[in-house]
């Protein structure tokens, strides 16, 4: 089994290491859950950065009146929160949510399209705290507050080998 | 005897969730690894494994509410995710629990295991707001 372990970081993290914010543009989205998720990059600053989703069928929570399931908005915040600390470190080093709160201020109504904005507000050696805002186009009409979280990792954590 | 009436949203199902057992009345969800749920290369997507658990956390409020008989509108108010270890490339179980449930107001928890059971990979508690439906 062990021969089989590999590095698997996403295909998008640059072997050096050196942060590039074009590298989040073109890279995040393209597998996994973000690309099912539709997430697409919008705008970033030092300690910023926003992402956004677009409403569909397939991500609703409740038939009857379309709305999101929170879970969705979860993802874009866990993403958004997670690249603006790579943004605020100027680094891509691997770290793993350890914790998120999200109030839910508003449903996202059917057919809009949600945007969520992360901001890393303080960083110390090992800890990211992080938090974020997800809106519908106008950032202070917002539909959730998010507070959080992330740890930084070991390579071999990241990769699988020292999980257990 | 199991409650048979909860059925899963459509994004429950996009992703590729099912109930796969009952604990009592409440339903054990299933969600299979595939490429829609991963994250990093070879885990689960932290967004993925709320989603399992807020799928787990409704199904579990709703059997409890439908023990009473009356038909109830629920809205989330909030929810706090526990990370506590990667999501592994196979099948992620969750089950939710109604701590309380008031008239206005239910308090949920849900966790996510995989092969073991009794170890829990990541934990979430919520609160949802419920209204009687007129």
């Amino acid at each position: 089994m062990n021969d089989k372990i590999k590095p698997l970081t996403p295909s998008w993290f640059p072997k050096d290491g050196q942060f590039n914010i074009d590298i989040i543009r073109k890279g995040f989205n393209q597998s996994g859950h973000t690309k099912f998720l539709g997430m697409e990059y919008v705008d970033g600053g030092d300690d910023w950065l926003e992402l956004s989703l677009d409403w569909r069928e397939e991500l609703v929570a409740d038939e009857q009146s379309g709305v999101l399931a929170s879970a969705a908005i979860i993802s874009l915040l866990d993403n958004a929160t997670s690249l603006a600390i790579f943004s605020k470190m100027k680094a891509f080093k691997p770290q793993a949510t350890m914790d998120m709160r999200v109030d839910y201020l508003r449903a996202s109504p059917k057919g809009a399209r949600v945007y969520g904005r992360g901001e890393c507000y303080k960083l110390t050696s090992k800890i990211a705290f992080m938090r974020g805002v997800a809106h519908n186009g106008d950032i202070d009409d917002p539909i959730a507050h998010v507070t959080g979280a992330f740890i930084q990792t070991s390579l071999s954590a990241f990769i699988g080998k020292v999980n257990k | 005897m199991n409650d048979h009436s909860i059925t899963l949203p459509p994004y429950a199902k996009s992703l590729g969730m099912r109930i796969d057992s009952y604990e009592g009345d409440t339903p054990i969800i299933a969600m299979p690894f595939s490429d829609i749920v991963i994250g990093r290369p070879g885990f689960l997507h932290g967004g993925a494994m709320a989603g399992l658990l807020e799928i787990a956390a409704m199904a579990s409020l709703r059997s409890a509410l439908n023990k009473r008989g009356i038909d109830y509108s629920v809205k989330q108010i909030n929810v706090t995710v526990d990370f506590m270890r990667g999501g592994a490339s196979q099948t992620s179980y969750a089950i939710g629990k109604v701590n309380r449930l008031g008239r206005r107001l239910a308090n949920v928890e849900a966790a996510i295991w995989q092969e073991d059971r009794e170890r829990i990979i990541c934990a979430a508690h919520m609160h949802y707001l419920v209204r009687t439906k007129e």
